[in-house]
């Protein structure tokens, strides 16, 4: 896609990452960057084409946006069906789809953190690129990368033993679930918590090490005040189901809303140049009502965690600064770590709850109300499902607002910050560009669900100048 | 002997195939004693080389899909579709009842919390949309197909393991599944 008698610096695509994207880079007259920009670039369209199916069908339909976590959409979707029938949930079907979510936690989780990241931090993010992956960690740290195996394993098992698949399984059903597990699968899963648990423990050690030992970087990289959104219950962090909460960079919570609001309060801003939108803050506007969420957004945006162990872990997270605020984007990967020690803990209460393998699974109904809104906390972030149906329950209005939208901005701002620093002129070492692309892998981004509407993402990063030449171009499918 | 090379892509899907397989978990220590993983969405390397064994998971959806596939299908010795997305075109064909130009419209303008006074549809330094999502196979040639929605890890590893022992697998009936 390079053109050669222009002036720019594309990566596409961006890799190591869950999604397509390309990073475009503009060069002024003197060398210095002008602009860079986070495309996503591609579409699909699940918001048109879902119209006139049976609601019914929208807890299949949608986990084909993203094989990543197919389980948040899965469960924001069937979470919608179950307003528009107009019922509440047992306890044994809410717990059974939070049990199954928080296997899918640990599993997103995981990817992202050992699979993905961990070769910059090992390695460092101007390594050789052709070991900077999942199989140069396996040769050169075997054990960390089993870890990361055997953690990921363990919430896909969750996952199949809940829905019979690991990818796009099926459990939810507008009303509860399909069935509940066995006395055996439960004693099974709980045997599974401690060694792990311990092990996660020694990694969130390992990466506090690397922060610190790495501390300027660590604390300026891609690094800037926003607010933060997640969803809270009784003020503690929660992923299954709440009012969603907006937390400003001071610590001053701005908002809080129920999630059956979220229109009055969230705005989408399109550009022409991305298939992904960008969410904002309405009262505020947009750009400067744009916030984070993910595991950085949660965590600065809750009390507390409800679970003692990570409660006493956010508590070291917050003494990093002195409002207990953190802005730093590398401490995406801290905050992630600490939300799986949640999940772990919160899998081990779910299962030691005599109602996880209690019968009452379904509510029925005969009502159909026109509009439906599903919340969750994906690993990613807040996500949202909304629909209108008719009178028999045929959809004719989809919005899907998904997690990795609402960092669109700052995922942005950080590529550009990190551009403005290192780019001076054509001459772009090979880690430069990775650090950019590490911008985008902080925010774990699945830009397939991005672009349900819309869908993949390779990444480019292109370099262009003052009257929008391509001066170079890096690309990968 | 060097290792057989391998190149993966994914397009018009949603990265369930590749998660399937990474479901394979810690076999993958031992697969990767036998194949080179050169260019995919798990590694580094940005451009496709010449290998032995080229994967494309998803649909064809945009112009840019389209050029990556011929891509690799240039580059690579055995093309494997991963997945319904790249075998029949998957979930993504859904759109193919209604017109692009709608499908863009009503994403971009026209949803309960959109806020886009000027209209303005995505379209710039980022691929156009075909009229119609296809499978891979009406672009180019595809020598094994591994359906599913995903193909089960089993199966992706059955695959890879039938070709490093030299023959061209056809999915068994046991293990063939489109859901």
């Amino acid at each position: 896609m390079a053109n050669k008698n222009t002036r720019t610096i594309e990566v596409n695509p961006v890799t190591r990452i869950e999604g397509h994207g390309k990073i475009t880079v503009r060069l002024n007259e003197d060398g210095s960057v002008e602009n860079a920009r986070f495309h996503v670039t591609q579409f699909r369209g699940f918001e048109i084409f879902s119209k006139g199916r049976d609601f019914r069908e929208m807890p299949v339909i949608t986990p084909r946006i993203c094989g990543i976590c197919p389980v948040s959409h899965h469960l924001a979707s069937a979470k919608a069906c179950d307003e528009i029938m107009g019922v509440t949930l047992t306890p044994t079907a809410a717990k059974l789809r939070e049990l199954m979510h928080m296997g899918q936690i640990i599993q997103s989780h995981a990817l992202s953190f050992f699979h993905l990241s961990s070769p910059d931090i090992l390695f460092g993010f101007d390594s050789d690129p052709a070991i900077r992956n999942i199989a140069g960690v396996a040769q050169k740290y075997p054990e960390l990368a089993l870890l990361g195996i055997g953690m990921r394993k363990y919430g896909q098992e969750i996952i199949k033993t809940l829905g019979t698949k690991k990818i796009h399984p099926w459990h939810s059903i507008p009303g509860g679930v399909n069935r509940s597990i066995t006395e055996d699968e439960r004693t099974s899963m709980l045997e599974g918590i401690p060694n792990l648990k311990t092990k996660l423990k020694e990694t969130i050690e390992l990466v506090k090490k690397y922060l610190d030992e790495h501390e300027d970087q660590a604390k300026t990289f891609a690094t800037f005040d926003t607010s933060y959104m997640g969803l809270v219950k009784n003020g503690n962090l929660e992923l299954y189901d709440g009012e969603i909460r907006l937390k400003g960079p001071r610590g001053r919570v701005t908002d809080q809303f129920s999630s059956d609001e979220y229109y009055k309060y969230i705005g989408e801003h399109v550009e022409s140049w991305s298939y992904l939108k960008f969410p904002f803050y309405r009262n505020l506007g947009f750009p400067h009502g744009s916030y984070r969420v993910g595991p950085l957004g949660r965590v600065n945006a809750c009390n507390d965690f409800s679970t003692p162990d990570a409660s006493a872990e956010l508590k070291k997270f917050r003494s990093r600064t002195d409002d207990g605020m953190v802005h730093y984007t590398l401490y995406y990967h801290y905050a992630r770590l600490l939300e799986i020690l949640y999940a772990f803990e919160r899998t081990e209460e779910l299962l030691n709850d005599s109602d996880i393998t209690g019968s009452e699974l379904r509510v029925t109904s005969r009502d159909i109300i026109a509009e439906g809104i599903g919340v969750i906390e994906a690993p990613r972030g807040t996500l949202i499902h909304h629909y209108k149906v008719n009178e028999k329950g045929a959809i004719e209005k989809v919005n899907l607002i998904v997690a990795t939208g609402h960092n669109n901005y700052a995922m942005n701002k950080g590529v550009e910050m990190v551009a403005k620093e290192n780019i001076h002129g054509e001459d772009v070492d090979e880690g430069v560009l990775n650090s950019m692309e590490h911008v985008i892998r902080c925010y774990d981004p699945c830009l397939s669900c991005s672009t349900h509407a819309v869908g993949k993402m390779p990444l480019s990063v292109n370099i262009v100048d003052k009257e929008g030449n391509s001066i170079r171009n890096i690309e990968k499918h | 002997m060097t290792k057989p090379k391998l190149a993966s892509v994914w397009l018009e899907a949603c990265a369930g195939c590749h998660m399937s397989f990474l479901d394979i978990d810690e076999r993958i220590v031992d697969l990767l004693k036998e194949v080179d993983l050169t260019s995919t969405p798990i590694t580094d390397i940005k451009e496709i080389p010449e290998v032995d064994l080229g994967v494309i998971e998803g649909a064809l959806g945009n112009d840019e899909e389209v050029e990556i596939a011929e891509e690799m299908r240039k580059r690579c010795k055995i093309l494997i579709a991963w997945g319904d997305c790249a075998v029949f075109g998957g979930i993504n064909c859904m759109r193919n009842f209604m017109k692009k130009e709608d499908v863009l419209r009503e994403a971009y303008t026209d949803t309960v919390s959109t806020v886009n006074p000027e209209g303005t549809i995505p379209g710039e330094d980022i691929p156009h949309l075909l009229d119609q999502a296809i499978p891979v196979d009406r672009k180019v040639k595809v020598d094994v197909y591994v359906p599913g929605c995903p193909p089960d890890a089993d199966t992706i590893l059955y695959v890879f393991q039938e070709i490093l022992q030299g023959r061209i697998p056809k999915v068994p009936v046991d293990m063939m599944r489109y859901d």
